[in-house]
């Protein structure tokens, strides 16, 4: 029996498609998936994310603990700052891909892909290192609501100064009176805030944006538009363009791993592999054939199969097909060519730069 | 939803629109709903042969890959070109505008199992439960 937010109920007398994902029974989409995602990058979109889970590290060394679990530095922000990093395996494989949110050194709450809440909680708890680690997924429902309109209609519900929280910052506030940590962090692409509640809450929250956000043209977004959002973005989804099997390396995300921090687990693996060259490594695509790639898709040259396709869809925004595929290091520059198997039929494909989407300036 | 009493069904989501030996094919109102917003469509070239049962073209959403499989045998006579730069018509229009393919039919007897709209309203609900 899948799981159930506590906008569920709403989610279905709204007329939404329900799909099961991560063990949970969640909107695909309401209107229509390219409705919006047109909403999100023109107006605003709300989307229910109450399925991420939620890990907290507390207590003296809580700080110290949690950044030898991960790649990232958190030392390198400040409390009310959120950071972007991952969870490694000592032989550097992802376990996932989270956001950090650094209330203080003595509490941060980490929010976790849904299906890989339990897994990583565990995991957490394994490498402690003296905090009081908690799995607080089921106290926490979180709300998403991005695009240009967001801040406008958030605002209106609020006396916090949300000026004061500039992207990947956090402040607790209450939202049409309901208390909530309001992060302005998304997985969009565009402006705009995760609102974290308690899930008893969330429908109120969920009806008050609603109505606040009425004459902005706010809609409801499922997880269908979600998904060609953050592709778009080139944003990684765990589970698909990584896993447990991949390096942060392969999958594009240097930029997270701080090797100059002097412990963290999977360091020395990911140093082995800078050293020796990667195997792979997750590029951008756009097909110059007509088509669209699809995860699993092999990728080929001279016939012969080179890579694989991770996500791949037709861009709402930019109207091409575009996509993410691990590709051997020598085809990865800007501008390579390759091919992607499309049911027995090779579509030509370009190597980009990422991300696809470049965000409206505002 | 909409399941025109003039047409056959498959069991696929097709519909058929007989017309001596000329069948029109397209996908029904429930499959386009099912699907999601159409983006992109794959169709075979007039002159193509197309069996019954087998595909003969790709339609797909953002989200997922979908086969179309042929209600009739046949040849293909005539494709509808402009699907492929406005495969939203078959979101928009699915028995109409949104039209796939016509195929020309050697008999008339491979028809026999494809279902009225009555039995296949039933079908698609038995489908739903």
């Amino acid at each position: 029996m899948p799981l159930r937010t506590p906008l569920y109920d709403l989610h279905v007398a709204s007329g939404a498609r329900m799909v099961e994902f991560a063990g949970w029974d969640m909107p695909v989409q309401y209107g229509g998936l390219l409705e919006e995602h047109e909403a999100v990058r023109t107006r605003a979109g709300l989307f229910d994310v109450s399925h991420m889970g939620e890990v907290v590290f507390r207590g003296p060394k809580a700080l110290e603990s949690l950044n030898r679990a991960f790649t990232n530095d958190l030392v390198r922000i400040a409390d009310g700052q959120a950071q972007y990093g991952c969870l490694c395996r000592d032989n550097g494989g992802i376990v996932d891909d989270v956001v950090v949110y650094r209330r203080s050194r003595e509490e941060l709450l980490v929010c976790v892909n849904a299906a890989n809440r339990q897994k990583d909680f565990e995991w957490l708890r394994d490498h402690a290192g003296g905090a009081d680690v908690r799995n607080e997924s089921d106290d926490w429902a979180q709300l998403a609501i991005q695009g240009p309109r967001a801040a406008a209609i958030v605002g209106r519900l609020t006396r916090a100064e949300l000026g004061a929280v500039p992207a990947f910052r956090f402040a607790d506030a209450d939202v049409a009176g309901v208390h909530c940590t309001v992060a302005r962090t998304g997985y969009t692409g565009e402006d705009g805030f995760e609102l974290f509640c308690r899930p008893d809450r969330a429908p109120d929250l969920w009806r008050a944006l609603f109505e606040a956000g009425r004459g902005d043209g706010l809609v409801p977004a499922g997880l269908g538009a979600r998904d060609t959002l953050r592709l778009e973005m080139a944003y990684r989804l765990y589970g698909s363009d990584m896993d447990d099997s991949t390096t942060p390396l392969e999958a594009g995300l240097a930029w997270v791993v701080k090797t100059d921090k002097p412990e963290f687990v999977g360091r020395e693996a990911i140093l082995r592999q800078k050293a020796g060259g990667l195997p792979r490594k997750l590029v951008g695509f756009v097909l110059t054939d007509a088509g669209i790639a699809r995860h699993g898709y092999d990728v080929t040259r001279d016939g012969q199969k080179v890579g694989t396709v991770t996500s791949g869809t037709r861009s709402p925004s930019l109207k091409t097909s575009i996509g993410l595929a691990y590709v051997p290091p020598a085809l990865a520059a800007e501008g390579s060519t390759f091919a992607i198997d499309i049911r027995g039929r090779p579509a030509a494909a370009r190597v980009v730069k990422t991300p696809f989407y470049a965000r409206k300036p505002s | 939803m909409n399941f025109p009493e003039d047409l056959k069904y498959t069991r696929d989501h097709e519909w058929a629109r007989v017309k001596g030996n000329r069948v029109t094919v397209g996908i029904t109102d429930f499959a386009q709903d099912q699907l999601g917003d159409v983006v992109y469509v794959e169709l075979p070239d007039v002159g193509d042969a197309v069996k019954k049962g087998e595909a003969f073209g790709v339609v797909e959403s953002t989200k997922a890959v979908s086969d179309l499989f042929a209600p009739v045998s046949g040849k293909v006579v005539e494709v509808n070109d402009p699907l492929g730069d406005a495969p939203e018509t078959i979101n928009e229009d699915p028995y109409e505008e949104g039209w796939m393919i016509v195929v020309e039919v050697a008999g008339a007897g491979d028809l026999d199992d494809l279902l009225d709209a009555a039995a296949y309203q039933k079908f698609v609900e038995e489908e739903q439960e």
